[in-house]
């Protein structure tokens, strides 16, 4: 993974509350053994007719919108199913960071296992982020995953919270999965100490 | 329970920490030791994929267990005995799922044999899922396993991979809320009623952070299968697990199934699980509270689970909300849905009603629904599909005659798979078509492109598809 520090970039506002991971990637398309190519999906059933021509005035289909990098969406974000396709189908679409005022907590953990950036903030700098989308498609933030802020076009900064080990993560592009097998010695321990009752390859 | 001295615990921190191979630090969250992983076919390619990138085995393959569910089709055998699986897409996802467990020695319940179902069906049929274990499965309901006072919750496909590479998660420990439900249920009410009233209470975000413990009169009062549908609903409260305090209706489910341990080992895991209860004076960061004598059917009006209400009551007026975003959420969701504020969906016509899903589509799911329809016809125009859960829930029911039951009143009796619940597998809504539907999310598409659900018990299911229209048990009982 490639270490993420700061970067720049422009919003685009869905101020809906609760957007499950069903509408971030329908079902249908979770039909597939890659992670790749899920963007084109991304919001699909809100993106395009019944004939698959793009709705004129969805957010991910105006001009305007179009290269920003930053999903600025409503609370309690990427409820529902636990299906990572859905941050995948995010980063395919190009969005780096989601901000909310409130993030589903799986939803969470698999966005931060692949660099898609929750930022949560307070309700107020919400509204303002969301004024300042949908009025001047061209203002630009910048997210400094270091610093921990979201910094708007008047020069002010934002505090976001982020659990320290996600962060050093994705400061230093590792992946979670290293730390947990330079614990095997522990685990074999554990194992050792507690054998356990299942047994599934037992007939 | 008492405490030897010991502070008093939560059935969720004696899980909790009997599991810890590394406490929570400062800059590290808790590593936590898996007892059992399930594995179905949509949530795990990617995770097998890294796994070889990376040159890896699976740890513990006999704490690993596959089945097909979400995209495998409910379509009835052809004449070899085979379901036939026309969706390419599906099929090579099918393929692939029998190659990685093949390749990692994992056991596979493969599509169409006697013990292959929904992953949530499986676990306890089996005996697999016990009090006290750490659960966990790519796929939101998982927490049902929490009906046995496991501690079980659904995982991202990266975490498919810790758990398959090292057995362990990285979690940071979460918060718990005491769910109490006094009082006693009365008839044509049931265990679906209590989660969807909990979660209208609640809203689909109030228990993000939280463990649930589900406790108090009616809770006890319940069979597993009633536990199960509560706690599989935890996460449409946000909560990623919900818990139930096992008793002697644990047990006696557990006792003697194919996985269930036997002779000694059964008395010393009994004897391990009567310990596991929340101590008297344990405390919960939260607590919510209902009255199970108040409740009445409940029935979805809007595009997630919190929007629902007691089925005699009329859909609310976004009008009536002050905070604007609610309001803007409600009218949304009644726009989708086609309906109007104050409107009664007592009498509303539906297109189709769907028994099923790991909510459910248990054995006592089937028979209270059966109960209801024979002797009578699913109405015209009404689409009725009844899903058994699994294989093994199929074959009992047959055994019992519950097929013939409903096949005789019209609606269509189907291999075992998560079906209409998801809709990525054929079975689907058409859009605009309305459904009762006995699943476990009423999201917009949830159930086919453009298609609308209300999710109700399986009473309100069987009830309306005999009248066609929504309709409240209650008066279809006696």
């Amino acid at each position: 993974m490639e270490p993420i520090t700061t970067f720049t970039g422009r919003l685009a506002p869905l101020p809906i509350n609760d957007i499950d991971t069903d509408q971030i990637i329908p079902a249908r398309y979770l039909k597939v053994t890659d992670k790749n190519g899920l963007g084109a999906a991304c919001f699909s059933d809100w993106r395009y007719n019944a004939d698959g021509s793009p709705k004129a005035d969805f957010v991910l289909n105006r001009s305007e919108y179009q290269g920003a990098a930053v999903l600025v969406g409503g609370h309690n974000f990427g409820c529902g199913s636990s299906r990572e396709h859905a941050p995948w189908a995010l980063l395919g679409a190009g969005f780096k960071a989601v901000i909310s005022t409130y993030f589903a907590d799986i939803f969470r953990g698999n966005a931060l296992k692949n660099g898609l950036l929750p930022v949560q903030v307070d309700a107020e700098t919400h509204r303002q982020l969301i004024s300042l989308a949908e009025e001047d498609p061209s203002a630009q933030v910048t997210v400094n995953l270091e610093a921990q802020t979201v910094t708007l076009p008047d020069g002010r900064s934002v505090e976001f919270p982020i659990d320290p080990f996600s962060r050093y993560c994705l400061l230093n592009g590792v992946d979670q999965l290293g730390f947990l097998l330079g614990l095997d010695e522990q685990v074999a321990e554990f194992e050792r100490l507690h054998p356990g009752r299942v047994q599934t390859t037992a007939s | 329970m008492t405490t030897n001295g010991n502070p008093p615990k939560t059935l969720f921190e004696k899980v909790w920490e009997k599991h810890l191979v590394r406490p929570q630090m400062p800059d590290t969250p808790a590593v936590l030791y898996i007892d059992l992983h399930l594995v179905h076919e949509v949530t795990s390619p990617q995770a097998f994929t890294l796994l070889r990138e990376r040159g890896l085995k699976v740890r513990r393959p006999d704490r690993t267990l596959g089945t097909m569910d979400h995209s495998t089709p409910t379509t009835p055998r052809n004449a070899a005995g085979i379901i036939p699986v026309t969706d390419a897409m599906a099929a090579a996802q099918l393929d692939v799922m029998r190659k990685n467990c093949a390749d990692f020695g994992i056991p596979l319940y493969d599509l169409g044999t006697s013990n292959q179902g929904i992953v949530h069906v499986i676990g306890p049929e089996q005996g697999f899922t016990q009090p006290g274990m750490t659960i966990v499965c790519g796929d939101s309901h998982t927490s049902t396993h929490g009906a046995f006072g496991a501690l079980a919750f659904g995982i991202g496909t990266s975490e498919v991979a810790h758990v398959l590479a090292t057995q362990c998660l990285l979690q940071n420990r979460p918060q718990t809320m005491a769910v109490r439900v006094d009082g006693r249920l009365h008839p044509g009410v049931t265990a679906k009623d209590i989660i969807l009233a909990v979660i209208a209470k609640i809203g689909i975000g109030g228990g993000t952070g939280y463990v649930f413990e589900y406790m108090g009169e009616a809770i006890r009062a319940l069979s597993m299968e009633g536990r199960m549908t509560i706690c599989n609903m935890s996460i449409e409260g946000g909560a990623r697990a919900g818990m139930v305090a096992p008793d002697d209706t644990t047990f006696n489910y557990v006792a003697g199934r194919p996985y269930a341990p036997k002779g000694a080992a059964w008395e010393q895991a009994l004897a391990e699980w009567r310990t596991l209860p929340t101590d008297d004076g344990a405390t919960f960061d939260n607590e919510v509270v209902l009255d199970a004598n108040a409740l009445t059917p409940m029935i979805t009006y809007g595009t997630n689970p919190g929007m629902g209400m007691p089925i005699t009551a009329n859909v609310p007026d976004p009008d009536q909300l002050r905070d604007v975003s609610q309001k803007l959420a409600l009218d949304k969701a009644l726009r989708y849905m086609d309906l109007q504020p104050g409107q009664k969906l007592l009498g509303k016509r539906v297109d189709v009603v769907f028994i099923g899903s790991c909510t459910n589509s248990r054995i006592s799911d089937l028979r209270e629904a059966a109960k209801f329809i024979q002797g009578r016809k699913v109405a015209d125009g009404v689409r009725m599909l009844v899903v058994p859960g699994s294989q093994q829930v199929k074959a009992q029911a047959e055994a019992e005659g519950l097929h013939e039951i409903f096949k005789a009143a019209g609606a269509e009796w189907r291999e075992a798979g998560c079906s209409m619940c998801i809709a990525m597998n054929g079975d689907q809504l058409q859009p605009g078509q309305y459904a009762v539907s006995t699943s476990n999310r009423n999201f917009e598409g949830r159930q086919g492109k453009g298609g609308r659900t209300f999710l109700a018990s399986p009473l309100t299911a069987a009830a309306t598809a005999i009248n066609g229209v929504i309709t409240d048990p209650r008066e279809m009982m006696n």
